[in-house]
Formats: structure tokens, sequence, C-alpha cells
């Protein structure tokens, strides 16, 4: 219980970083709000004057807007089932008593420390790359001819850094998930006769069911804003232009303010309805 | 069927040997409790009976047949943990179904086995709530319709009853009684509550470092101690062991008397002291004594009304004929 006193202690202490956290977010959304009201192109005349929803029907209707959608539906969707169907697999293995566990914990970690950018850049020219990436030699040690990974499988590809990039957070959520789960359940459930498989079907899984949204959640949030993995590999060539890159290329290739702006508002919008599902689950965790 | 022979069995964890090798049987409907001090292997022994641990040697015959090897599921055990370890996300009906669902029995059964457990085990409101939805009693009874459903050749309970307040103990501990009276199912109990002990069981095993100290009846054990640790184990409050002088004197190392063997009286006994601590329990009084000559304090019983003070000298009367004498070994002298 706290007491009047500490309360408004404990108020005035919060008021610079409340107040410095809502200027730092209210101030960008105002301002993106405000030009997507506006036809504002920054080399061709400038501010010129309002324009209502124009930009918001320009933006949905254009012919990029879909296919957009449905490369960050398919990267979202792909690093999702990778991640979580990986992670539980990792962190089951992770979860077994073996030697050396504190350094292979850490070695599975560590994708997670590496900027996007960096780990990119990595993957496209270490692994990815057809005349000398580590793919390139792999394949031709068994006689099959590389794989241009980027042109070939460009979704698959970026699909495949960005899950290498948000593996080890799900494995780490979902690893300290299975820690918490009593020993004796599972004592009792092999007792009552379910062998392994059924064991973790019938046991596990549901005791993770709440870490996987959780992960599912906080991961689709970032997912939905990845840029650096698109921008140094493809450019958003191929068809893996998702709406984070199609609003870039609106504001800073077309030099359309008030069009890329809109796109944000559409952004910010499909962030809010995902987020509002994470407060409610992470909510409920916390009450329980 | 459900007669469970242990030979030679021992377990080690890496090169501590937590269970040297021991031989014990129990027999069909037998109420078997083992009972010893904290990690004495009690829970050891059960689960290697269980089959959740391995044995590092010597063989476990259930009705006969080697099960040594033989995974726990398939050994037709049941099991009631300290925990409970009841499924959270399940509901009672399904956590109690959960052994009939894995072994594949049909839906009807199921269902008639379930009604059938519930209503011995006043369930029935309950079977559509979650386990965090109940309180401590009532989850241990859904841990032991669980057991109960799958009609195993013995039960094995690991102190089910450790996580209940007093009041509850006592009724759960009728409540398993009475089971076992009804099903005469061989069942194995682990404690270390006395009372538990001394009531529940046909046969007791006082474990000491993963030795087998004594088995036998309940009242075989406070009879007839094998040795100064099972007499000074069974029993409360403990039996006074005194060396010395007064042993040799009835030509022992140590001689055994129990509190209630003990009259107190303002004189006229063989034996003196001062009264320290009492404790009234309404029903009878321990007085503790001091100063008697005869090595550490004695504790003796007295009716509830007796009303010595602290600080009062008096005497005291030991009934010869219940004495126990110890050698120096600390083995019973016949
Ligand atoms: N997995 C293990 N690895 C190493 N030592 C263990 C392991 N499990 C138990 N032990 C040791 O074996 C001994 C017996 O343990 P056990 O759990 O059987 O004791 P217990 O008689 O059940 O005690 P309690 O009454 O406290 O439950 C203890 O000394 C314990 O430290
Ligand atoms: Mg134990």
């Amino acid at each position: 219980m706290a007491t009047q006193h500490s309360r408004s202690a404990a108020r005035a202490m919060m008021a610079p970083a409340v107040v410095l956290l809502l200027g730092w977010m209210l101030i960008p959304l105002g301002m993106t709000l405000y030009f997507s009201f506006k036809k504002y192109l920054p080399l061709r005349g400038g501010d010129l004057g309002w324009v209502g929803f124009e930009n918001y029907e320009r933006f949905v209707s254009s012919s990029a807007f879909w296919p957009s959608v449905q490369a960050t539906l398919i990267i979202v969707g792909g690093v999702l089932a990778i991640t979580v169907t990986l992670g539980i697999l990792f962190a089951l293995l992770l979860d077994q008593p073996m030697w050396g566990q504190g350094v292979v914990r850490i070695l599975v970690i560590a994708p997670f420390f590496v900027m996007p950018t960096v780990s990119a850049l990595v993957w496209k020219n270490m692994f990815m790359d057809p005349n000398n990436g580590l793919f390139a030699h792999l394949w031709r040690f068994f006689g099959a001819d590389p794989v241009v990974w980027l042109t070939e499988a460009p979704l698959f590809s970026i699909v495949l850094i960005v899950s290498w990039q948000w593996l080890p957070f799900a494995t780490l959520i979902l690893l300290t998930a299975i820690q918490s789960l009593d020993g004796e359940q599972l004592e009792a459930a092999e007792m009552d006769g379910a062998p392994t498989i059924k064991r973790f079907w019938y046991i596990i899984l549901p005791h993770l069911s709440r870490a996987i949204t959780i992960v599912i959640l906080i991961q689709t949030i970032f997912l939905l804003s990845i840029f650096a993995e698109i921008f140094v590999t493809t450019g958003g060539a191929f068809g893996t232009k998702t709406l984070t890159y199609l609003i870039y290329q609106r504001v800073l290739e077309s030099q359309n303010v008030g069009l890329g702006s809109a796109g944000g508002v559409y952004a910010i919008i499909l962030a809010n309805i995902v987020a509002i599902f994470l407060m409610r689950i992470v909510g409920k965790n916390l009450d329980a | 069927m459900g007669r469970i022979v242990l030979e030679q069995v021992s377990k080690s964890f890496g090169d501590t040997e937590v269970i040297p090798p021991l031989d014990l049987a129990i027999e069909d409907g037998e109420f078997a409790v083992f009972v010893g001090p904290s990690g004495c292997g009690k829970s050891t022994l059960l689960r290697l009976i269980a089959g959740l641990e391995d044995t590092s040697g010597g063989r476990i015959l259930i009705d006969g047949e080697d099960a040594t090897a033989v995974p726990p599921a398939k050994r037709g055990l049941a099991m009631v943990f300290q925990s409970y370890a009841l499924y959270p996300h399940m509901t009672v009906r399904k956590n109690i179904a959960f052994p009939m669902r894995m072994a594949g029995i049909d839906r009807a059964e199921q269902d008639r086995r379930i009604e059938k457990a519930a209503a011995a085990l006043n369930l029935t409101d309950y079977l559509h709530r979650r386990p965090g939805q109940l309180s401590g009693g009532q989850r241990q009874r859904v841990a032991i319709g669980r057991a109960i459903v799958r009609e195993p050749a013995a039960f094995l309970f690991d102190e089910p009853l450790s996580n209940l307040d007093a009041a509850l103990r006592v009724g759960m501990r009728l409540e398993i009684s009475e089971l076992h009276k009804r099903l005469d199912t061989t069942m194995i109990y682990v404690t270390h509550d006395q009372v538990e002990a001394m009531t529940m069981a046909d046969k007791i095993v006082v474990l000491r470092a993963g030795v087998i100290e004594q088995v036998g009846s309940p009242l075989e054990l406070y009879k007839t101690p094998r040795n100064t640790f099972v007499a000074g184990f069974i029993g409360s409050p403990k039996m006074n062991l005194i060396e010395g002088p007064e042993a040799q004197r009835h030509g022992a190392h140590t001689i055994g008397i129990r509190p209630e063997h003990i009259a107190v009286s303002a004189e006229g006994g063989p034996w003196s002291g001062v009264v320290g601590v009492s404790e009234h329990l309404g029903s009878d009084t321990f007085f503790h004594i001091h100063d008697t000559g005869l090595g550490d304090m004695i504790t003796v019983r007295a009716d509830g009304e007796v009303g010595f003070r602290h600080g009062d000298r008096v005497s005291l009367t030991p009934r010869m004929d219940v004495l126990h004498k110890f050698d120096a070994n600390g083995l019973r002298i016949a």
C-alpha cells in the first residue's frame, strides 16, 4: 500500500520521463498525421496545400499496395512459423542437461546481438553469394548449380535471414517457459502412460501456449517494420517490397511525403491492433 | 494383485550411494509406510519402485515378474505426488480421464469410472473446474482420483498430506485408510509423520541413510524396537535413552523407557529430578525433568490434571516390564 506522500513523490519523479516519452511519440505522430492530409512534394513545389483523404485513397489504390501487403504477410508469417517451431525445438534441447550448457546457450542467443544490417550483409555476401557464398560452395560440392538466392528465392531468403535474427528471442522466451514447468507434472504424465510425444503434446505445449502467443505478438510488431534486411539485400526488388518499404519509397524515392505519411498511418493502425491483443494477453499473464 | 519385492536394489547418484543394496517384500493388499529422517532415501526408494529412477543394481519384482527394466507406465502402478502434479490446463474431469485416455479406454467406460471415483471422493460438483480453482484438499482428492481410475496394482504416495493443514490432514488420513480398506490394493506411503505411520500402516519400514533399520507392524516397532535408532524414532514424544551406571545396573549399555511408561509422583520412586518445561495438552501433560543424574533430560507423561510446577522436585517410577535394553552397538538385547 502506497501512502499519499509516496504516491505524489513517485508521480513527481516519473514526470520527466513521461513528458519525454510523450514528446518523443506525439511529435512524430502528429507530424505524420499532419503531412498525410497534405500534398507535400519537397523537390517539386513543396507544400501544395490540404488535400483531405486523397493521399489515403491513392496509397491503397496504387498497384504496389496489395503486393506489398502480400509480401509483408508472407515474411511475417514465414518468420513466425520458423522461429516458433525451431524455437520450441531449441528450447527443448537446451533444457536437457548437457555438457557445456552455458556456452551453448550463449551461442544460441548471440545472433540477437548482431545488428540487422550487419547480419543481412553477412548472409548476403558470405552465405548467399552465388559465386563465393558458403551455400554456393556447398551446392557445387554436391554437383548442383549454385542458387542465386536473392533473385531466385528472394522472399524465402529474407525470411531466412530475419528468422535467424529472431530465433534467439523465441528460444529464450520459450526456454524460460519450459523451465518453469513443474517436473512432477511430466513424471505424473509418464506414470499415467503418456509416451514422450504425448507428454509434449498434452503437457508441454499447453504449458507453452501463453509464451508462444507472446512471442508471436511481440515479433509481429517488430517484423511489420523490418527494413534494413530488405534494403541491403534486394532493395525492394523481386517482390520483396513490404508495406514499410513501400512507405520508404514513397517518401524518399518518389519524394512524396504526404503519400508516405498516409501509408505510415495505415501501418500505425495495423501495429496498434496487434499491440492491443498483446497488452491483453500480457495483462492477463500479470493478473494470474 | 500387487506384490512388490525388492532384491538387492541399490541406487547411486554419481559417486554418492544413496541406497545400499536392500531387500524388501510388500505383500499384496498391504499398506506399507516408509518412514525415516529427511534425506534418508524414502522418495528415492519410492521412485525406484515407480520406475522414475533407474536402479543401480538389483531387481524389482512386481507380482513375480521382473519389472526392473519396465518403463513406469507399464508397471501398473499409480503415484500421488506431494505437489499433486495435476495438469493445470485441464479440468478435473480431464485430469482424472487422462490416464484412461492414454490407455485408450473407450468413452463410456471412462465416464463410468470418473463418476464412480468422483462420487467416492466427493468431487462430483467440481468436475468442470480447473485445479487452480480448488482447495488443497480437493486437489489432493483429484490426484487420488486420477490414480484410482487406472485400477493399478499398487498405489504409491509420496508425502501426499504434507501440504495440508492439520485438520485436513486428519481427514484425508482417514479417507486414504478407508480407500485402502475398500479397494484392498497394495499401497506404499512415504511420510515423516509419526502419527500417519502408526495409524495407517500394516507394515512400517524404518529407513536411515538408505538402510532398512526395521520392518514390522506399528505395534512391533513400538514394543520391540530392534535398535536405539528405531526406539528413538518411533513414538512421540521420543523414548528416553539412558546410558551410564543406571543402564549398567540393568545389564545393558543403554536402556530405553517411553515417557508414557514412567509414573511421576511427589516421592517414593527410584529416580528423582526437577521439573523444567511442562507441555499441557489437556488430556496429557508432558514434563521435562532435569537433574536426574541419568544424563540427559527425561520426558515423562502424566494425566492432564497432574499439577507439578516449574522447579518442583519430583520422583519417577519407571515400569520395569517395558524397559528396553540395548548393547554397546545399539542393538536390542532380547
Ligand atoms: N537427483 C539426485 N542427484 C543427487 N542426489 C540426489 C538426487 N535425488 C536425491 N538425492 C540425494 O539422495 C538422498 C535421498 O533423497 P530422498 O529425496 O530420497 O530423501 P527423502 O527421504 O525423501 O527425504 P525427505 O523426507 O526430505 O523428502 C538425499 O541425500 C539427496 O540429497
Ligand atoms: Mg522425499
